[in-house]
């Protein structure tokens, strides 16, 4: 007993504790046969209803039974949808009206940015490799030839489509007042489109594309007063080292800065410029009040002449 | 005829998209037809009865009463956009699948391709590199397309038709614009695709393409045929001869415009009329130097030191 009285009072406590430890860690162990199972069977029911789950309601904010709300709610509340209102003119969807050729061309645009994506990560922009990783593209890279072609096909497909757009728009008279300056914008997304289609013929840095090209700027040699062949040209200094072809190649002749410039352009440039005019066409479509019809038709004795 | 020659030109993959524009432009032309010639009868039958045209629908779709005017975008308007890119998707991958992308010899500045064509959607300006020179069918009408193009919705001040498909309510507009898409874009395309073989020279669908060919064609300018030899001379003829165009060819479409399209005449300010009339002649000036060329040879109309047209 004498060793015990040693820790001036302090055995109450020291016996204390041992015992604390082993009821807790009983509690513990009955714990794990009672409220562990209960927790589980409480998981079990959760997991039953995964759109009640915190995870689930933080991501989508509304519930998805096939009320009006919730048809509304899934445009509105969703970023990529949200271009759309949520309720449209019933004849607006008809087809024969769009053509749906502005919607396709969006898609394809879309397209064209993933395939490129991935054809960048086979493609050096330098005289030495350029041709040589297209056919290892079409020779060696697992579906390397279905990614050019498509990537190819989408593109002659884009022009298509913006033209066949442009066509429908003039046809309905859709530029007609209030949408004069989205008109506008789609002739500047017409050009930015041909213009990718063309900076990316050279790319493959064969024949076809080097003589397309040459033969393309070739045409700003003779520009007036910027090209040295164009009238005024050599009257204000311009020489095959100064003027506009030569800003547009990097050079007097189709090569390595040429093609390293069109990479850039048909990279970078001009999809960031592309994309930004697209957001303005897209965002005024909403503002001047949705797509032009199909309308009612009008009179012409109803027009009422403004007063000048 | 030379099929083995016609077959090559057709199934060139990178004339596969004008190939399959021809067909798809008479489809939708069809279906734009289709719907303004519905219109239009509609548009008739309401200005003959004034108490019909007060409570009708006033589409040529059916409408029937206590449809919902409006639906939910979802689903009636996402299934369609989905559908679409599903069927975009069906066609590209087959086409990818079935047809490769073109890749010639590597890129060589000492071996000259002949013919050496720009992509298919700039065949039509290289066309008219056959009627103009360099400056103006590769800077300046590009130019103009473009601001001509833009400026339409400025110019265009006919209140009706807008938002459905109608022909006779605007006649000059659509007309105009049918000129310009299909006789000066597109069949200028087809012509530079399948026409053009080497040297840029003619062959037609199914003629040999002759390498070696060579034609003699003397071109002369407007003003030998009148005998004036002097430069200053030839300057000035030329300035008359291409403004006496604009001068009487103005009055002519102001004298046309003036009685055929009479509201809009009125509506017009003078600056709308002047642009409207300078893309209208500077247009309908292109088929007339083509025919000149190909009818009576000649190259150049105007000549000055500094420029030619």
């Amino acid at each position: 007993m004498a060793e015990e009285n040693k820790g001036n009072g302090n055995n109450g406590k020291s016996v204390g504790l041992l015992d604390r430890v082993k009821t807790g860690v009983k509690e513990d162990l009955a714990s794990l046969t009672t409220d562990l199972p209960a927790k589980a069977k409480e998981q079990v029911e959760i997991l039953k209803k995964p759109t009640k789950t915190q995870l689930f309601t933080s991501i989508f904010r509304h519930k998805h039974d096939d009320t009006p709300r919730n048809r509304a709610l899934g445009v509105l509340s969703n970023v990529f949808l949200h271009l759309h209102p949520a309720k449209i003119n019933r004849d607006a969807v008809r087809y024969s009206y769009t053509w749906g050729m502005g919607g396709i061309t969006f898609y394809l645009f879309f397209v064209l940015t993933l395939t490129g994506v991935l054809l960048m990560f086979y493609y050096h922009p330098s005289k030495v490799q350029a041709f040589r990783d297209v056919l290892y593209l079409e020779h060696d890279v697992p579906y390397g030839k279905l990614l050019r072609n498509m990537h190819r096909w989408a593109a002659h497909l884009m022009v298509i489509a913006v033209e066949l757009h442009m066509f429908r728009v003039f046809l309905t008279g859709s530029y007609k007042k209030p949408r004069e300056f989205n008109w506008t914008v789609g002739v500047i997304l017409l050009v930015l489109t041909l213009l990718l289609s063309f900076t990316g013929y050279l790319l493959p840095d064969d024949q076809l594309g080097f003589w397309a090209v040459t033969v393309g700027t070739n045409m700003a040699r003779a520009t007036p007063l910027l090209g040295h062949e164009g009238p005024f040209g050599s009257q204000l200094g311009m020489t095959p080292y100064n003027d506009v072809r030569f800003g547009l190649l990097g050079g007097s002749i189709v090569d390595a800065n040429a093609l390293l410039r069109s990479y850039i352009w048909h990279c970078i440039g001009i999809p960031i410029i592309a994309s930004v005019f697209m957001i303005l066409h897209f965002w005024r479509v909403r503002k001047d009040g949705g797509i032009s019809g199909p309308a009612p038709v009008v009179l012409d004795s109803e027009i009422k002449e403004a007063k000048k | 005829m030379d099929w083995k020659q016609l077959w090559q030109i057709l199934s060139a993959p990178d004339n596969i998209p004008i190939v399959a524009m021809i067909p798809l432009l008479a489809f939708y032309i069809f279906l734009a037809w289709r719907q303004a010639h519905a219109n239009d009868v509609l548009i008739e039958q309401l200005a003959g009865d004034p108490a019909l045209a007060k409570t009708h629908h006033r589409k040529a779709w059916p409408f029937k009463p206590g449809w919902q005017k409006e639906v939910h975008v979802w689903p009636f308007l996402l299934r369609v956009e989905f559908l679409a890119a599903i069927i975009v998707t069906i066609i590209l991958m087959v086409w990818s699948i079935t047809l490769n992308a073109p890749l010639e010899e590597p890129a060589n500045p000492n071996l000259t391709m002949n013919p050496a064509k720009a992509p298919w959607y700039f065949l039509g300006l290289q066309e008219m590199l056959v009627y103009f020179d360099p400056w103006i069918a590769g800077v300046v009408m590009p130019t103009l397309i473009i601001i001509g193009l833009m400026v339409i919705p400025y110019i265009d001040t006919n209140p009706l038709g807008c938002g459905y498909y109608t022909w006779k309510q605007r006649k000059f507009a659509i007309g105009t614009f049918l000129f310009g898409f299909i006789i000066l874009w597109v069949s200028m395309i087809f012509i530079g695709t399948f026409i053009r073989g080497p040297g840029w020279q003619w062959f037609w669908p199914g003629q040999t393409w002759d390498h070696n060919r060579l034609i003699y064609e003397v071109n002369r300018d407007l003003p030998d045929i009148f005998g004036i030899t002097s430069n200053w001379a030839k300057g000035v003829f030329g300035a008359i001869v291409v403004g006496g165009y604009f001068t009487l060819g103005g009055l002519a479409v102001n004298a046309f415009f003036r009685r055929h399209n009479a509201k809009d005449f009125k509506r017009m300010s003078l600056l709308q009329y002047s642009i409207m009339m300078t893309f209208f002649l500077t247009m309908v000036a292109l088929p007339i130097k083509m025919g000149l060329r190909l009818l009576f040879h000649i190259k150049y109309v105007w000549i000055t030191p500094w420029f030619n047209v």
